[in-house]
Order: C-alpha cells, then structure tokens, then sequence
C-alpha cells in the first residue's frame, strides 16, 4: 500500500507531529499577576465543595453542591429548584456577555489568565520545568537517549502530573455529593461508579491536556480563540510588538557599529523562549497567542539590562498603535475603556444581574399548581351535583415540613375534599402536611350544583400555616355537562 | 490542479491548488494526533463489532462476544422492578381488604398498580378515565349498581357480571316487558313517563300516573317501592340523576321492551389476588368508593328509615 504522502507534492505534508514547547522561566509584573490568579482560581476550585454551611437539618450542610439525584443547587443562602433553573441560565447568559465586555475592553484576557486550560498548563510546565530543569535542560533531556536518567525523569514527572490530574478529577466530585461522605466512600471503594468514571475521565483529560495537548487545543479545539477574534475591535487590548520600533533587529554590536540603521530589537529571542504557546509574537497578531503578557515581561527585562525603554512588547490597542506609529499620543484609557460598546454590555449585565437579585429577594418558597382532570372533565353525581377532580401539586421549597392549606374560591355552594376525606365530612379548605424541602401531591374534589355555567373558573390558593404572609393562587376550570334535555 | 499552486504570502504556507472565485485553500497540515484519533476510532469500531451484536444476518445479527442485547437489558429492567414489587404485591395479598385503607403507604402502591393494569384491562368498556360510557359504568361516580366499598368491588372484579357457567357471578335478569309480550307499546309508553317523572325529567302527567300503577305492579319487587333500586339485585335507582342505559324516552323504551344484559368477565381467571387487589383500590379511589360494609350498617338504617317517608313524597 503506498503511503498516501507519496502522491502528493513531498513536500505538502497531510500531517504534522506537534513542535515541542518548552517555555523559559520569566518573572515579571504579569508573571507575578499569573501566580496570584492561578493561586485564586486553583484554591476556588478544590477548597469550595468542603465550605460548610449549616442550613437545619432537613438539607444539607455543604455550600455549594449541585444535587442532581434529588434535583437542587445549593449556593450558600440560595437554593435552586428544577422549575428555578433560569437562574441558571441568567447566570450563564452573565458570563456570555461578561466574556464579551471582558473581550472588547482587555481582549483575550480571559485565555491567559483565567482559562482553566491555561492554568492547568501553567501549573504543568512548572511542574515540568521543577524536575527536568529550564528551557535549555528540557531540549537537552528531549533529544538525549534513553536512559536511566531520563526514564528517572519522565517518570516522575508523569506521576506528579498524574497526581495533579487525579486531584482535579476528584475535586470535580465533591461538587455533586457531600464532599466527606464522599471521599471516605471513595477511598474505601464505596463510592457509585460513575464517581470513579468522572475521576477517571477527568484524570485522563487533565493528564493529557495539560501535559502534552496544551497549546494544541487553544489551536485546534477551542471555538473561543475564533469568536474573540471576531469580539475585538480597534479599541481592544491585545499584546503588541511594536515594529516600528523594533524593526529592523540587530543585536546590540550592531547597533553599536552602525548607529540609526537598527530598531530597538536587539533579536535575543527572549519573547519566543518564554512563550507558553511556542509563537513569535513578533509576526503580529494570531490565533496562538492567548495574550498571557509573558513575552512583555520577558522584553522588558532585556530592554533594562540593554538600557532602552520599556514596552517594545506591549499591550497597546490597534487603534492606539496606529497613533504611536504616526508619533502621537494613545487615545486616554478611560475614553478606550468606556466607549458605547462595552458601556452597553456593562448595562446589559448589570441589568441582568440586578433584575435576578431582585427576583431571588422577592420569590415566594410555597406553590401550588392544580391540574384538572382530562378524563373525564366531570363527573355527574347521582343527587344532581356535579363533581371535577384536581391534581395538586404543592411546593414546599422551605428547609421544614410545613402544614399547608389549600382555600378555593369563586365558585359558590361549592365543597372542596382531598382523597383523604370525603364528601359528607367536606368544606371550604383542605389541610396537607408537606415534608420539608419537597413536593406534596395532594387529589383534590369539587363538587358544585348541577346548574350553573358549563365552565367557570375558580381559583385554589395556598398558604402555610406557620407563615400567612407568603401564599399562591393557581386559577383553574370547573366543568359541568352540556345539558342536552 | 497541481500547478496552480502556490505559496500564500501572507502565511507563508502552500495553497492545495483549489480556487473558488478567488478563495484559495491553504494547504495547512493537520495535527499528527488527529490522526491516532482516527485510528483509535477504527480499534473501538472493531472491538465494539466483536463485543456488540452489529453484522446484520438473514434472521437476526450476529450476537457478540458479551451477548447483550436491547430485549436482554429490558427483561433484566422488568425482572429486577418485579422483584422490586414482589413484597407489595405478597403484602396486598396478605393484608385484609378491610385493613387496607389505614395502611395509607400499601393503599397508595396499590392505586398506583392498579391504574397500570386497569389501563391494560378496564379501559376497553371503561374507557381511559373510567368514565364509561352507555352501556358500561362510570366508575367515578357515586352510583353503585352492585356496591362501592372495597369488598363489593373485588367481589365484582373476581366473578363479573353476568358471566355463564359461573355460580358466583353476579347476576339478575329484568325481564323483556314488551318483547315478551307481559306489557302492551302503550302501556311501556306509560311505564316510561312514570320513571322520567321520578328523577324530575319530566312533568307529572296522566299517562306517568298511569305508568304508576303499572309500576308497582311490574317493577317494585327488584326496585323497591321508592325506586331506589337494589343492589342484591344489581337493580339501579331509578330516582337520581344518574343511569347507565339513558332516561331519554327512546333509550327507556328500548330498555323496558327488550331489557338489557350488561356483562362483565370474570378477571379472578385471568389476574392474580394482588392485581385484582390493585385494581380494586384504585376504581375505589376513583372518587366514589364507599366506606366499608360495617359502617355502611348505620347508614342503610338510614336509608331504610327514609323510606318510608320517600313514597309519600313522590306521591304527592
């Protein structure tokens, strides 16, 4: 069989084995700002599902935990119930247009500081850079034979990964279920299977993407990089070199030997070497780069110890560049920063927000709705009454069982029983005790005078019995027969 | 094609030779890894082939190495809710049927299972919400023709109604008045008046007076002098709103002249005690279900002590 580069040109290959990259360690202002949002984003992640939060003892005593088997979320003081899941879905429409406020004003800030991505790869390669050494030691590890040493060295470089990873899979976990119950199962190999098969496939995605994906599925995987670069516009931060600086390179010899005919770059390669996605910023703008600020720190660096001024590598706006180059003065910050666009996407998600707030401090924790009888619509009763029937489905969203009573009106001479009572012993209301945080379904009777309109409609209304102040009316039908006679 | 290649200036990268109204393809290559994705795709594909059933044969496919198959994962599905539900179902069986309504928990399960299987056997006469229809009973209702508390009801269920061969079943027989030739067209005429007089369909009239007499001498001995029917005899009341056959003119005419013979099979043949149990608590719970015989006592003596005062009424 011919191998199906053969046909072709030899020269365009179908595939291509992945360049390695070894980024060189760098320090810097963003350095240090990428230490301290790893630490926050890091200690967010596992230190949250074991934050307690007493809430009585019908429910439970975790601050957030996404109960999924029996259907709440749990944030701190709010609980969410399946029919509340826009508020879910707020939140979700937030981070849409909080990523959109965060793109147009700082550009792809959120790739380089805070993707879960990026700071598992960050954490990753410093890992790898601890145990195989800086960039030079890791080329010089990659090309030798194998050996004692290297075996040594990879070995313990993926268990530590590993160990990472297995971490991060299982703090995945802890989110769903009762985060100390659940790891004495899990540890004493009790814990349900697919507690073991999330772990394992979280294990096997951060294993491999953080160690040896990386930057591939910023490159290949993410739709992100691709909508951003549609979100930026001329007034979007984005890391630049300044070319018309820096042009032509020359090392600092030359420079020195033929005085005006060199940029400020003095091509020591440093922005490349410290670059976490393998890019040369210097070719501009592209989909690599997930403006993580290291190559500006890494140039700084050099321009001080060459005595040049800072920022040949900076985070300057399109537009603001265009006026540096033309020798004039940067747009001021504020007016870049609060222009039309990211002013109503800051509205917008103000709005959102607030209206949400607004929504969680005034919704009710009692509901009721009733469902009439499809089949049949009516029943006729043999004194000439008629009766409906109504399922009721009451809502006690309060961590206590309540007593609930359930009132109906706008429908005179009408008597109201559940199924557990009966016609002779009916009246105007029916009580039902409702366990704590859940749904009470209760069979409701009506039955009303066989003379009347062939629909009316009533109302049921439910209160708790140890807070009048909050009740809900649920509007249904009352049906009796055509009369035909 | 070929030789419209060329190298794209602003990528530095080849271009495939594709041109479509000046868009030109790059020939980027494509990440090595991608490509073990395929393979890996291929080994799951012939690993899944040998595990799972997947060759299409004449009858049926090949069955795979594990052996499983989607009936199999079904029946294990409806075994396991079955053994799920075998101590409800030995529970309902052993518990006195007079028992159950205080054991609110069982009673439920019951009125579950029994609206399962009244959908697979009731719902043909009794329709989806067991109202019935002409000719079949609304079991909603409060009107009973052989009794509405739980005892009665499983006794129905068990031996049917009207069923042959079948000394248990419930059974009466109205005779066929005018196809038999014991009352004349007119006097059925009357007959009719008089029973649409009693539940307030019609207006008093000197053929229902007549209907009347014709009544007491015809009638009375299987619905009881006030017409309020009886139940030993699966005879219905014929004084309130509700009747099975209709109390339109016609339907009574056809009903007084060549009678009726509503049947019901016997399900004690066909259904276990503990579905047939099920069944029973839920057309109970329905809405009409009586309260047991015991304290049904007190109230048939209250029914009885209205009786005298019934005639007179209608009488009058």
């Amino acid at each position: 069989m011919s191998n199906p580069e053969e046909i072709l040109d030899p020269e365009l290959k179908l595939y291509e084995k992945r360049k390695g990259v070894y980024p060189k360690a760098v320090d810097g202002t963003f350095r240090k700002l990428k230490w301290a949002i790893m630490a926050v984003t890091l200690g967010i992640y596992y230190i949250t599902p074991w934050i307690r939060w007493d809430r009585g003892p019908y429910a439970p005593d975790q601050a957030v935990l996404v109960d999924l088997a029996n259907r709440r979320f749990f944030m701190f003081g709010i609980e969410i119930w399946p029919h509340e899941f826009y508020y879910v879905a707020g939140m979700l429409v937030m981070a849409g247009i909080g990523l959109f406020l965060v793109t147009s004003a700082v550009g792809r800030a959120w790739c380089g500081y805070s993707c879960p991505q990026t700071v598992w790869t960050d954490l990753f390669q410093h890992i790898e850079r601890a145990i195989d050494g800086d960039r030079n030691a890791q080329f010089r590890l990659q090309d030798a034979p194998w050996g004692l040493k290297k075996i040594a060295k990879r070995l313990s470089k993926w268990t530590v990964w590993l160990l990472v990873a297995m971490a991060t899979g299982g703090a995945w976990i802890f989110y769903f279920a009762d985060a100390p119950t659940l790891a004495r199962e899990f540890f004493t190999g009790e814990a349900a299977f697919v507690a073991y098969a999330t772990v394992g496939v979280l294990t096997a995605t951060t294993f491999i993407f953080g160690g040896f994906m990386r930057e591939q599925v910023c490159v290949y995987m993410c739709p992100w990089p691709r909508i951003q670069a549609a979100m930026m516009d001329e007034k979007s931060l984005t890391v630049t070199y300044k070319d018309w600086r820096g042009e032509p390179r020359g090392s600092v010899k030359k420079a020195e030997a033929q005085p005006g005919s060199f940029g400020d770059c003095i091509d020591c390669n440093q922005c490349v070497a410290v670059c976490p996605t393998g890019i040369d910023i210097r070719e501009g703008p592209q989909i690599g780069c997930i403006t993580c600020a290291l190559c500006i720190d890494a140039c700084d660096k050099v321009m001080d110890q060459v005595g040049r001024p800072r920022g040949l590598i900076d985070y300057v706006t399109s537009e603001d560049a265009e006026l540096e180059k033309a020798g004039q003065a940067h747009t001021p910050v504020l007016k870049t920063l609060f222009r039309p666009r990211t002013i109503l996407y800051f509205s917008v998600w103000g709005a959102i927000g607030m209206a949400m707030l607004f929504a969680v401090g005034n919704r009710t924790r009692i509901d009721i709705s009733a469902n009439h009888d499809r089949n049949p619509l009516y029943v006729q009763l043999a004194d000439g009454d008629v009766r409906n029937a109504y399922t009721a489905n009451l809502r006690n969203m309060e961590n206590r069982p309540r007593t609930m009573e359930i009132s109906m009106s706008g429908l005179g001479q009408a008597v109201l029983w559940s199924s557990e009572g009966a016609r002779e012993t009916a009246g105007q209301t029916v009580t039902v005790k409702v366990p704590a945080d859940s749904v009470g379904r209760v069979r409701l009777f009506v039955a009303a005078p066989g003379a009347g309109p062939q629909r009316e409609e009533f109302s049921f209304t439910v209160q708790a019995e140890d807070d009048r102040t909050a009740q809900d009316t649920h509007d249904v039908f009352f049906e009796r027969p055509e009369r035909a006679e | 094609m070929v030789d419209k290649q060329r190298v794209d200036e602003a990528t530095g990268t080849k271009t495939v030779g594709h041109e479509w109204d000046g868009i030109e393809e790059l020939d980027t290559p494509m990440p090595r890894w991608w490509l073990w994705t395929l393979y890996a795709t291929i080994i799951w594909a012939l690993v899944y082939v040998i595990l799972y059933p997947a060759w299409p044969m004449l009858n049926s496919a090949t069955e795979g190495v594990l052996g499983w198959s989607s009936r199999g994962e079904y029946q294990k599905a409806v075994d396991a809710r079955e053994a799920e539900l075998e101590p409800i179902r030995q529970a309902l069986v052993s518990t006195d049927i007079h028992d159950l309504p205080k054991n609110t928990a069982l009673l439920n399960e019951a009125i579950q299972g029994g609206r399962s299987a009244f959908k697979v056997h009731c719902v043909q006469c009794h329709g989806a919400g067991a109202a019935g229809s002409k000719g079949y009973p609304n079991l909603n209702d409060d009107e009973w023709l052989w009794g509405g508390d739980m005892e009665a009801i499983e006794y129905t269920l068990i031996h049917g109604i009207r069923n042959p061969d079948h000394d248990e079943t419930r059974f009466s027989q109205m005779p066929a008045f005018g196809r038999d030739g014991i009352l004349q067209p007119n006097e059925i005429q009357d007959l009719v008046s008089h029973v649409r007089v009693l539940s307030n369909r019609e207006q008093p009239s000197a053929s229902a007076t007549r209907g009347a007499a014709l009544f007491e001498i015809n009638c009375t001995i299987c619905h009881g002098n006030d017409a309020k029917g009886d139940r030993m005899q699966g005879a219905p009341n014929l004084t309130d709103a509700i009747n099975l056959y209709g109390l339109d003119r016609a339907s009574l005419t056809e009903t007084i002249t060549n009678s009726r013979y509503g049947v019901m099979p016997r399900w004690g043949q066909r259904l276990d005690a503990a579905t047939i149990r099920m069944l029973t608590a839920y057309v109970h719970s329905l809405g009409g279900g009586e309260a047991a015989p015991v304290e049904d006592a007190s109230a048939e003596q209250a029914a009885a002590t209205s009786e005298g005062e019934t005639p007179s009424d209608e009488q009058s």
